[in-house]
């Protein structure tokens, strides 16, 4: 790792100040993905500014039929909330289900979703549930949110504070894990919203994505049945040495099918 | 360079460090405390497994500074009085290791199994929570055994 100046501040304001003054700064959540790249001079940043002193950003609220996490509260806090448990079961298991106990306990939704790593859990939940990401700034909508492969709307001093989940009527998240890293090969979260069907896709390909098509099948019959004549295009599909394109293409439908069978 | 101060193992320690120094580098260079190891330095293998504030962590992927002012508990603040944690012995009476270099990562995470899971666990449950942890001799199967009977014993 090379070298870096440290920053840790107990406020928000404080943290986007020493943004502003650093050179190539950047926020560290939980670190779980950002140390490691640092390890591997994938990323060098001139600072480091840790968020974890900022006791604001913890936390899980219910606001009426909403959730609200806190961008700094863990993947193990998520899953054990019994407030998430009950309005959004889905949203509790797939936390309990990134990476290992250790990386739970660090971990963060926050730093999950402003690295929008292509194989990542959350960004499916918050695409297909609908979720807002509340930042420093402004509210910004889950469909806005992700841009690119680990691209996001976050300005370089814009920090997320909170996401807030609607309550579904029902959701889903399946997801085929790589057994190493419990990172999804491909994981597709369905939910029923008062927006209508949504289906997220991660995993296949270099970012999270509706799949709109799917939607539409599932609009017209919400069963696993009514996925099988929707064609998945495998020239978008990710292909490396756990899967293929054509393989993913093909995992796509049979994780929405077992996505839908659980929602009902 | 930044000074950090905790408290590892009961006793309050302190030091300077480079920001980019790991937790695992403080314990085992700065502390000496070797016990925890440095397995394969990208949060996959478990061997560096500390509990920081009471919950399991990996240490190679922890900066020092970030645990200053924590509570951090490593595998050579579990003994008494010269006597075995009960889950190191139940590691040891059930043939828990074999090379011994996943030990103190395996029976860390144990007690942090234990603490969110209480006493009487399942095979299953013991499997999935040892996700994060590897070891490349037993097969699992006398470490499964061990963090039953340690978990067991711990509740007696």
């Amino acid at each position: 790792m090379y070298e870096f100046s440290y920053h840790k501040s107990a406020s928000v304001d404080g943290a986007v100040e020493a943004m502003n003054k650093a050179e190539d700064g950047k926020f560290v959540a939980g670190g779980q993905t950002m140390l490691p790249t640092m390890k591997h001079r994938l990323a060098a940043p001139s600072d480091i500014i840790d968020l974890g002193g900022i006791a604001e950003l913890v936390g899980i609220t219910v606001e009426g039929d909403s959730i609200n996490i806190g961008a700094m509260t863990t993947h193990a806090a998520v899953a054990a909330s019994g407030d998430v448990q009950t309005m959004i079961p889905m949203l509790a298991k797939l936390a309990g289900n990134i990476g290992d106990p250790a990386v739970r306990n660090r971990g963060t939704i926050g730093g999950s979703i402003a690295n929008n790593d292509p194989a990542a859990d959350y960004p499916a939940a918050v695409l297909a549930l609908g979720a807002t990401v509340k930042t420093n700034k402004r509210e910004i909508a889950g469909d806005d949110f992700f841009t690119g492969m680990f691209e996001t709307a976050l300005a370089d001093d814009e920090l997320i504070t909170s996401v807030s989940f609607p309550k579904p009527t029902a959701a889903a998240y399946m997801k085929f894990e790589n057994p190493a890293s419990r990172y999804a090969i491909v994981g597709v979260c369905v939910a029923k919203t008062d927006d209508g069907i949504r289906v997220a896709v991660t995993g296949a390909t270099p970012c999270v994505h509706r799949g709109k098509q799917l939607e539409e099948a599932l609009k017209g019959e919400f069963s696993s049945a009514a996925c099988v004549g929707v064609d998945v295009p495998e020239d978008q599909m990710n292909a490396d040495i756990h899967a293929s394109a054509e393989y993913r293409a093909h995992l796509v439908k049979v994780m929405t099918k077992r996505a839908v069978d659980a929602c009902t | 360079m930044p000074a950090v101060a905790m408290n590892v193992n009961g006793n309050a320690v302190s030091g300077e460090v480079e920001p980019r120094t790991l937790l695992v580098q403080f314990l085992r260079e700065s502390l000496r405390l070797t016990g925890t190891h440095v397995g394969c330095d990208t949060s996959q293998c478990g061997a560096c497994v500390v509990h920081v504030n009471g919950k399991s962590v990996k240490s190679c992927t922890m900066l020092a500074v970030m645990a200053d002012g924590c509570d951090v508990t490593t595998i050579e603040g579990l003994a008494t009085d010269g006597s075995m944690h009960p889950m190191q012995q139940a590691f040891m009476d059930n043939h828990g290791l074999q090379c011994g270099f996943c030990t103190p990562g395996m029976v860390m995470t144990a007690l942090d199994i234990v603490n969110r899971n209480g006493n009487d666990l399942n095979e299953a449950t013991v499997r999935k929570e040892l996700e994060g942890n590897i070891c490349r001799c037993t097969g699992y199967h006398n470490i499964v055994k061990s963090v039953k009977a340690g978990a067991k014993a711990m509740g007696e």
